[in-house]
């Protein structure tokens, strides 16, 4: 445990085999400071989930990571390569390698959910039109949408539909690391637990990397590795859930030990507790 | 070892297919077209995968689809060598193709053109309707607001009048003073001609205090501040805004619409006024400069040359052109619906069938006022 208290919390050791290496990082915007000397490694092929209150930077961090918030001090590296390099050649060469999955889905609203999951495809590889619309299907499948989402808009979709189109999106090139900005957030119990499941077999089989940001205990508890709290700027505690949890801080000790964190935990007791 | 793929298909025997090295979606189409050379046949397909190093999503809907089309053909198809992983990878990724729909259907080119105009007529019928009704609610909150039993909303006038009116200054200014100019050198060259250069003092005067100066006044406003209304009233319908204004129980076109309209009419008789002030002041500097016309003899010119009629015609037309600005720019932002496209196309609409119409209105109020004897 008092691995995890120490000041560094978050990191790896150095010869560790990491896909994001954040070190030192400092953002912020006008006078405001969001992020303070925060340090944070993501295994490969581990599933890190992010925790934190309203407004503690967690959004913030994902984009400062994926290059679309400036860092005022720090480095980033990701899968050993400079993230913050602005040269062209190495933007395109690290945005190969990731896919992101915003919040509300964030397709393109011109264009319909099949050919959003095209979009990457297109901009990336010179695939024959009928194995790309295969390939599209395939990933609608894959996410669990109904059978005519591909020809819909998005603005057609409901939100939880298009949060899978955005997977679906985000899937596109099979990326090595995979952003998630609140995947569970909005969708029903059940969808959650679906997409929870998908999230697992997709790091099973292709051995992806994930990054993702949530509140949802229950997928913290189904296929988070381990679980990084962000506040005050930095990361407060890092391990798996069951080190996280012995944390003596007052917000991660309501965080998991409040009605919620203990159903989620127990399902049988918590209910009972 | 390097990406390949091995056949090996005796005549009678099972036919086997070794992979090895990655498959990922870079060599997707090599994949899929190498495993299509065999036809199905008896006894059935083997695919060895022991020798692949990594296999992605398109990589394992490249094979699920070979094993599916030998399945299909009624011949048996199986996995040598997979990590359970993979092998789950692969079931997971269903190959058959063409049960998902990925475009609207087009149809018939012909019937889709009759279709699209048939649309688009019964579209216009209805934004007729739509835009008479929006007008008629307009006229009745605005009636409610001028006989107060509605609340007018200040704050909000008078931030909308320094959006439209006071920023606008500088470029309506600019614009206006150098459309005067160029009226008074063209003038002045056309009649140098007749010897008659004096009367370009009545060209700028009447040229520009009861017509050019409103008029480019109000297209500049419905540029300015008509496509400003139309993409914030449709942004925030878009963020249903305005579905959380009326759930709180407010009316939108009290809060949003009557600020915006009583702002822009008042606020473009004042521009109006100032913009055809600019034009005569550049004329002014034209004239002194080139034809030697001392300012206060240009000044009592044009006391002489413009008519109290025409001024006040000008100043008459002004709220009439900013009331049809803010009320088309405001119609097409509460039409808009959708996404982000749609607050584009109808942005565009309130500029264009802003100008359209005020200039409509432009005609109309020249013959008008001719009828009753004001040339």
């Amino acid at each position: 445990m008092a691995m995890d208290v120490q000041p560094r919390a978050g990191t790896l050791p150095d010869d560790a085999d990491v896909a994001v290496r954040v070190r030192g990082l400092v953002t912020g915007f006008g006078n405001q400071i969001v992020h303070n000397g925060l340090d944070l490694d993501v295994a490969r092929g581990e599933v890190l989930g992010l925790v934190g209150g309203s407004g503690s930077g967690k959004s913030v961090l994902m984009r400062t990571i994926i290059g679309l918030n400036p860092a005022r001090a720090g480095h980033i590296e990701i899968f050993g390569h400079d993230a913050l390099d602005p040269s062209p050649s190495a933007q395109r060469a690290l945005r190969r390698q990731w896919g992101v999955l915003f919040q509300e889905g964030a397709l393109f609203s011109g264009l319909t959910v099949a050919e959003n999951i095209e979009v990457p495809m297109r901009e990336f590889l010179a695939l024959p039109e009928d194995v790309m619309a295969a390939l599209a299907a395939t990933r609608l499948r894959q996410v669990g949408l109904p059978a005519d989402a591909g020809a819909k808009y998005p603005s057609e979709l409901s939100g939880g539909m298009k949060k899978r189109a955005g997977l679906a999106r985000a899937l596109a090139l099979d990326p090595a690391l995979l952003f998630l900005d609140e995947p569970t957030a909005g969708l029903d119990p059940i969808s959650a637990a679906a997409f929870d499941n998908l999230i697992r077999l997709l790091k099973d089989t292709l051995g992806l990397t994930l990054f993702l940001i949530t509140h949802d205990l229950d997928t913290l508890h189904a296929i988070c590795d381990r679980v990084a709290v962000l506040g005050e700027g930095r990361v407060l505690a890092c391990g798996t859930i069951d080190q996280v949890r012995q944390f003596d801080h007052p917000w991660v000790q309501e965080y998991f030990s409040g009605p919620r964190g203990r159903a989620a935990a127990h399902p049988a007791t918590g209910k009972a507790a | 070892m390097g990406t390949g793929i091995i056949w090996d298909a005796p005549a009678g025997g099972e036919a086997r297919v070794a992979l090895t090295g990655r498959w990922t979606i870079s060599e997707v189409t090599d994949l899929a077209d190498a495993l299509a050379r065999e036809a199905p046949r008896a006894p059935g397909l083997a695919i060895d995968l022991a020798g692949v190093e990594g296999l992605d999503t398109a990589g394992a809907w490249a094979i699920n689809r070979a094993i599916q089309r030998w399945e299909q053909a009624g011949f048996g198809a199986r996995l040598d060598g997979a990590s359970p992983d993979i092998a789950r990878l692969i079931a997971a990724v269903d190959g058959t193709p063409g049960a998902i729909k990925l475009r609207p259907d087009v149809g018939n080119p012909v019937v889709a053109r009759v279709e699209r105009i048939g649309k688009a007529l019964v579209l216009q019928g209805r934004n007729i309707t739509n835009f008479l009704g929006f007008l008629g609610h307009v006229l009745i909150v605005l009636g409610g607001t001028l006989i107060g039993r509605r609340r007018l909303r200040w704050h909000a006038v008078v931030h909308q009048a320094e959006a439209i009116g006071v920023n606008a200054l500088g470029i309506i200014g600019l614009l206006l003073f150098l459309v005067g100019l160029v009226i008074a050198q063209q003038g002045a060259v056309q009649l140098r001609q007749f010897g008659a250069e004096v009367f370009t003092v009545n060209l700028i005067g009447r040229a520009t205090t009861r017509e050019l100066g409103i008029l480019l006044t109000a297209i500049m406003v419905a540029g300015r501040s008509g496509s400003a209304f139309a993409a914030q009233i449709g942004s925030m319908k878009l963020n249903q805004e305005i579905d959380a204004l009326r759930t709180i129980g407010l009316d939108p076109i009290e809060v949003l619409v009557i600020p915006r309209v009583i702002a822009s009419s008042l606020m473009l008789l004042g521009l109006a006024f100032y913009g055809g002030l600019c034009a005569l002041v550049a004329g002014g500097f034209y004239v002194w400069s080139e034809l030697a016309m001392p300012p206060d003899s240009y000044i009592t010119r044009l006391q002489e040359v413009i008519l109290m009629s025409d001024f006040v015609i000008g100043m008459v037309k002004a709220p009439v052109f900013g009331f049809i600005i803010a009320i088309m720019g405001c119609f097409h932002g509460f039409q808009v619906t959708g996404n982000a496209e749609s607050v584009g196309t109808r942005t565009t609409q309130a500029v264009v069938e802003a100008i359209f119409v005020v200039i409509v209105f432009d005609a109309f109020f020249a013959f008008f006022f001719s009828l009753l004897g004001y040339n």
